[in-house]
């Protein structure tokens, strides 16, 4: 599994009514919710952002409350993947479960600039700056987690698991 | 390679020899528990993954705990999703209000035998920590964890790295576990765990017995931790004696131990014999003094109970205190055992009787108050002294209202003078 795309870079500690603020969570809708991702802090955000892009981000990444709602908003918004140096421990639960790639990588985020192209590569957990050329070793994710992912979250690989064995 | 004590329990339910911190695992699932807020959410996830069952009707338990006797429409219609869901799968370990093992969820759980030393617990409720007091590792997660672990009864986990809280000496006479709990809070902040395991070792365990043990672990997830857990012992097989007799004879638990050499991000030694009556005051747990290094407090409210201490020992130092005086003119005391087993014992034991000569109200087994649900709601500038485990802002009720977090001395002492006081207060 591979992603390629631009970077979006952002600092530390961006909480999750960044990603997705309050006023918009009387919708469970993804579309909807991408439609005002990360407005407070970037406002062109939703305007530029195309299908495979990354943000790239500070430590502490979805600090905040738990709501599902934004990693759904991320993934719906096209993202590919987010990496920073660390996640808030219910963020990083909450995007494998809605299927969004995380990856934890602090040499990758400090090389990385706003507007960098990066190729992305989940099975050997290989960062690739195009614009730079320099390369990353992230952690890669274990077979499972890539199931998560390509499943589109926990409950479609619960539900393959399950016509699986039944 | 060494492991601490949750490493060891979550390598073995993921079939691997050894695991490290960081690493993600799959794991199997001893028990999976949702309550009356998570539970509804979570069928609703369930019912889209088209599961025709939950992988395991004994492993799975469900407890209408936080707005019930319910408290208005909405909570009726929730528990009433709850309920078809229970009968539907014949969950076993599903409970109602009044049963004989009804009761707030992380004080039945124990109570009715379904913690054991070893298993691995998720539950879609913050405080599932709790059950580390028994040696198992047990976590809290969302709705959609929940559903997805009834259809398959497994989950995944990120391996924690752990936090060594090595206690050496003895409580002091009249200190509590919850002032321990609150102390380390205190020290080491609200996310001084963050994501990790709060390992609790050292010769000062064998003094703790289980109910100050499962007051502690309750709170870990206050200082941010991911799970809190004690070592297996005597006092834990006494417990398992008690409570759960038929698993026990079966042998239906394993006893892990962290290695020698286990490695932890660090080793804090906490002396017993130095944690003081502390009270956490608003709004944050980590806001810990000690008692007699603040001004005056005036009161309005004392709750007394929830799943941090509402348990048989906490109704009994209660009574043992209010005995013989009244709770201040003006102040309201709510005394709410944790369950209805709980309930019977005081009933038997004639406490029922001593708080209500203090003036108590004595509430339906419920959270109520605790997460600002019914029963117990604080008005615009009130200041409540509660046992339960938050006083974030609005916790218990409008926005300008305080919550003075406290163990039972406390808390029993604050309700006869009216303003925050240790038990020493009481005599005088
Ligand atoms: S008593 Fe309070 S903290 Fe415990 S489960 Fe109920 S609401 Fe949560």
């Amino acid at each position: 599994m591979k992603a390629k795309g631009k970077v979006f870079k952002y600092g530390a500690n961006v909480d999750t009514d960044v990603i997705i603020p309050a006023r918009y969570l009387n919708t469970a809708e993804p579309a909807e919710l991408a439609a005002h991702c990360m407005e407070d802090i970037d406002k062109d955000f939703v305007s530029r952002v195309e299908p495979g892009d990354m943000i790239v981000a500070g430590p502490n990444f979805g600090c905040g409350s738990s709501r599902e709602h934004a990693p759904v908003a991320i993934k719906a918004s096209g993202v590919s993947c987010v990496i920073a140096p660390s996640f808030a421990r219910i963020f990083y639960r909450n995007a494998i479960n809605m299927g969004l790639a995380i990856m934890e990588c602090p040499e990758a985020v400090e090389a990385i600039s706003d507007g960098d192209k990066l190729e992305v590569d989940f099975d050997t957990g290989v960062i690739f700056n195009e614009t730079t050329g320099k390369r990353f070793q992230a952690e890669p994710f274990p077979e499972f987690i890539k199931k998560i992912i390509e499943s589109d979250g926990l409950v479609g690989y619960i539900s393959r698991k399950k016509e699986q064995t039944q | 390679m060494s492991m601490t004590m949750t490493q060891k329990i979550l390598a073995a339910h993921a079939g691997l020899d050894h695991v490290s911190a960081g690493q993600l695992i799959e794991a199997k699932l001893d028990l999976v528990l949702g309550n009356d807020v998570t539970t509804p959410p979570a069928i609703k996830v369930f019912e889209e993954t088209g599961a025709a069952d939950v992988f395991d009707k004994a492993k799975v338990a469900l407890v209408p705990d936080h707005f019930t006797p319910n408290k208005d429409i909405k909570s009726a219609e929730h528990c009433a999703r709850m309920r078809t869901f229970a009968r539907r799968f014949d969950i076993e370990n599903y409970y109602e209000q009044g049963e004989a093992t009804f009761g707030i969820e992380h004080v039945v759980l124990p109570e009715n035998g379904l913690v054991m030393p070893g298993y691995v617990i998720i539950g879609a409720d913050s405080h599932t920590c709790t059950y580390g007091a028994l040696g198992a590792f047990a976590t809290g997660v969302g709705s959609t964890d929940l559903a997805c672990a009834m259809v398959v009864g497994q989950t995944w986990f990120r391996v924690p790295e752990a936090i060594n809280f090595k206690l050496v000496g003895k409580l002091n006479p009249g200190i509590t576990g919850k002032d321990l709990i609150l102390h380390i809070i205190g020290m080491i902040g609200v996310d001084g765990a963050l994501y990790q395991s709060m390992e609790f070792t050292g010769d000062g365990v064998a003094t703790l017995p289980m109910s100050d043990r499962l007051t502690i672990c309750n709170m870990a997830i206050e200082a941010g931790g991911k799970n809190g857990i004690f070592p297996v012992d005597e006092i834990t097989l006494d417990y398992l004696k008690n409570f759960a007799p038929e698993r026990f004879d079966r042998g239906e638990y394993t006893v892990f131990a962290a290695d020698e050499d286990a490695e932890y991000v660090r080793t804090i030694e906490v002396d017993l014999a130095k944690v003081p009556l502390t009270v956490a005051f608003p709004h944050l747990p980590e806001n810990a003094r000690e008692i007699g290094s603040f001004e005056r407090v005036d009161i309005d409210q004392v709750v007394i109970g929830s799943c941090t201490n509402g348990r048989i020992e906490d109704m009994r130092l209660a009574a043992e205190l209010l005995k013989g005086h009244k709770v201040s003119k003006g102040l309201r005391l709510i005394v709410i055992p944790g369950s209805q087993r709980v309930y019977r014992e005081c009933l038997r034991e004639g406490l029922i009787e001593v708080f209500v000569d203090a003036g108590a109200a004595v509430s339906a087994r419920t959270c109520g108050p605790c997460l600002g649900g019914h029963m117990g709601i604080l008005a615009a500038g009130e200041r409540c002294v509660a046992t339960t485990n938050r006083n974030f802002v609005g916790r218990m009720g409008h926005p300008k209202s305080e919550v003075y977090l406290a163990g039972v001395p406390v808390a029993c002492a604050s309700a006869v003078k009216g303003y925050i006081a240790g038990p020493a207060e009481l005599d005088a």
